[in-house]
C-alpha cells in the first residue's frame, strides 16, 4: 500500500464532488435544514426533539455517504477506469482507503455544519460534548462509506444502487431505536436489530445526549461501529477483483 | 527473436459456455506495432483483456515479456487503453493526467511530465477544460495520454482512433510509429482495414478464430490481393 497513491485517490473523489456543486450544497445543507424543519415540528415538544436531533445526526452522515460512495464507486466499476487501475501498479488498498478518507472528511464537514445548527442554532443540549459527538458522527459517515462501497458491488446501474437504501438501510432505521426503544419492539426484530450496525450508532447518540461521561454502552457502541466499517471496508475491497 | 507476447492454445469462455476465443496460438515481437484486426464482436477485446491480465482464461498461457499475464511486475511495463472513455468526466484533462501520473508511481508530478503528454495528444489548450464537456475524438485523447504515461515498454491500445478526424489520426499513427521505433511494442486493435496497413504485423481475427498473422505485405502477397480487406475476405471464405 502506497500512502501517496492513497492521498493522491482521496484528493481525486474530492475533486470530483468540487466540480459537482449541486451536490455537495445539497450534502451540506439537506441535513441542517431538514433539522431545522423537525425543530418547528415538535415545537410543543421540545424534549422529544432534544433526543431525537442528536440520534438523526448519526444516521444523516451514514445515509449520505451510504448513498454517495456506491453511486461514485459503481460509476468508477462501470466507466472502465476502474479495470484500467486495475492494470497499473496500485493495491487495492490504495483505493479502497482512498475512498474512506475522502468520504470520512465529507462527513466530517457535513457533522460539523449540522451538528453547529444543531447545537448552536437550535439549542439542543448534549450532556456528553460536541467532541464525543462529533466522533460518533463521523463513526457514523466511515460505516456509511463502508456499506456504500461494499453494496455498489451488487448493483449493475445507479437505478440499483440507489434501491439499496430502501433495501439496507431503512430497514435499519425502522429497528435502530428511533422510533420506539427497542425493547418494545417484537422479539425477532430485536435480534435483527442486535446485528445491525445503524442500531449502535444511535445508541451511542443516546448515551451521549443522556451522560456527561464515556461509559462502557458508549464504547462498546463504537467499537461495534467501527469494527462493522472496518470488516465492511474489508469486504468491499475483495469485491474489487483485477480479473474477471 | 525477443517476443512480448506469447500465447498458446488460448481458449477464452465468457459466462457459462459462451467460447469468445478458441484455440489461439501466436507470438508478438518487441518492438513492433501489431494490429488486432477484425470485425466487431471478433474477439480483439477479450484476447487484449487477456494480454493484460485482466479477464481470467479458460485454457491455454499467455505469456508477456516472459511472464504470465497480469503478474504484478507486468503491471509498470504494460499501459492499457480500454475502449471505454476510462478517464474521469468530472475532472479536467490535467487533473486526470496527475492522478495518473501518480498511480503509475510517480509520487512527484512535473510540468514537463504534464506538458509533453497534453503536447502528444495535442491537448494543450484544452488542459483546463472538464473532460464531460469535450468532444468523443478529444476525450479519446486524454484517454490515450494516460496509456502513455510512464514510458510502457508494452502498450496495448483498444480502438485509440475510433472517433478522430483524419488529421489528428494520421497524427497519432506517426506517435505509434515513433514509439515503435524505439522500441515499444504496440498492440493496437481496430475494425478499419484501412489502418491495417500502417502495422507492422497483423492479427486478424473473427469469430474468435485466428484467421492469420504476418505482416501486412505477406498477407497481401499469399493471397493475392490487393488491400487487406480483401485478403481478410479471402481467408474468411478458405475458413469456411
Amino acid at each position: 500500500m502506497s500512502v501517496h497513491k492513497t492521498f493522491a485517490t482521496s484528493k481525486r473523489v474530492l475533486g470530483q464532488l468540487r466540480h459537482d456543486r449541486r451536490t455537495l450544497a445539497l450534502i451540506f445543507i439537506v441535513p441542517p435544514v431538514l433539522l431545522i424543519i423537525l425543530k418547528y415540528v415538535f415545537q410543543g415538544e421540545s424534549k422529544v426533539f432534544n433526543s431525537i436531533a442528536p440520534m438523526l445526526l448519526g444516521i444523516f452522515p451514514m445515509i449520505m455517504m451510504f448513498l454517495i460512495t456506491s453511486i461514485v464507486t459503481l460509476r468508477e466499476r462501470s466507466s472502465g477506469t476502474l479495470n484500467r487501475l486495475m492494470t497499473m501498479p496500485i493495491s487495492k488498498s490504495d483505493l479502497i482507503f482512498g475512498y474512506a478518507i475522502a468520504f470520512c472528511l465529507l462527513g466530517l464537514v457535513q457533522v460539523l455544519i449540522s451538528g453547529g445548527v444543531m447545537l448552536g442554532l437550535l439549542h439542543v443540549t448534549v450532556l456528553g460534548g460536541t467532541l464525543a459527538t462529533m466522533i460518533i458522527a463521523v463513526l457514523s459517515a466511515f460505516l456509511g462509506t463502508s456499506l456504500g462501497l461494499l453494496t455498489s458491488a451488487f448493483a449493475r446501474s445507479e437505478f440499483q444502487a440507489v434501491q439499496f437504501l430502501p433495501a439496507f438501510i431503512f430497514p435499519q432505521l425502522l429497528v435502530c431505536g428511533l422510533f420506539i426503544t427497542r425493547i418494545d419492539m417484537a422479539k425477532l426484530l430485536q435480534w435483527f436489530s442486535d446485528i445491525m450496525p445503524l442500531t449502535y450508532s444511535v445508541d451511542a447518540m443516546k448515551q451521549v445526549t443522556l451522560y456527561s461521561s464515556w461509559n462502557d454502552n458508549l464504547i462498546r457502541d463504537l467499537i461495534v461501529v467501527a469494527g462493522f466499517a472496518i470488516v465492511a471496508l474489508i469486504l468491499g475491497s475483495a469485491t474489487i477483483r483485477r480479473q474477471e | 527473436m525477443e517476443y512480448a507476447v506469447k500465447i498458446k492454445n488460448l481458449s477464452i469462455t465468457l459466462g457459462k459456455d459462451f467460447k469468445v476465443l478458441k484455440n489461439i496460438n501466436f507470438e508478438l515481437p518487441v518492438g513492433k506495432t501489431i494490429g488486432f484486426i477484425g470485425p466487431s464482436g471478433a474477439g480483439k477485446t477479450t484476447l487484449i483483456r487477456g494480454i493484460v491480465g485482466s479477464l481470467r482464461i479458460s485454457s491455454g498461457d499467455i505469456e508477456v515479456f516472459g511472464l504470465p499475464a497480469g503478474s504484478v511486475t507486468l503491471r509498470e511495463q504494460v499501459s492499457y487503453m480500454t475502449q471505454e472513455l476510462s478517464v474521469y468526466p468530472d475532472l479536467t484533462v490535467k487533473e486526470n493526467l496527475k492522478y495518473f501520473i501518480t498511480m503509475v508511481g510517480n509520487n512527484k508530478v512535473s510540468d514537463d511530465m504534464l506538458i509533453k503528454l497534453l503536447d502528444l495528444v495535442d491537448m494543450t489548450k484544452k488542459s483546463g477544460s472538464l473532460v464531460s464537456e469535450l468532444s468523443t475524438g478529444q476525450k479519446q485523447r486524454v484517454s490515450l495520454a494516460v496509456a502513455l504515461i510512464g514510458s510502457p515498454k508494452l502498450m496495448v491500445l483498444d480502438e485509440p482512433t475510433v472517433g478522430l478526424d483524419p488529421v489528428l489520426r494520421e497524427k497519432l499513427w506517426r506517435l505509434f510509429t515513433d514509439l515503435s521505433n524505439k522500441g515499444t511494442t504496440l498492440i493496437i486493435s481496430s475494425h478499419s482495414m484501412d489502418e491495417a496497413i500502417r502495422c507492422d504485423d497483423l492479427v486478424l481475427v473473427r469469430d474468435g478464430q485466428l484467421l492469420a498473422h504476418n505482416s501486412p505485405n505477406e498477407l497481401l502477397q499469399t493471397t493475392g490481393s490487393k488491400t487487406i480487406e480483401e485478403c481478410f475476405l479471402k481467408l474468411v471464405g478458405d475458413s469456411e
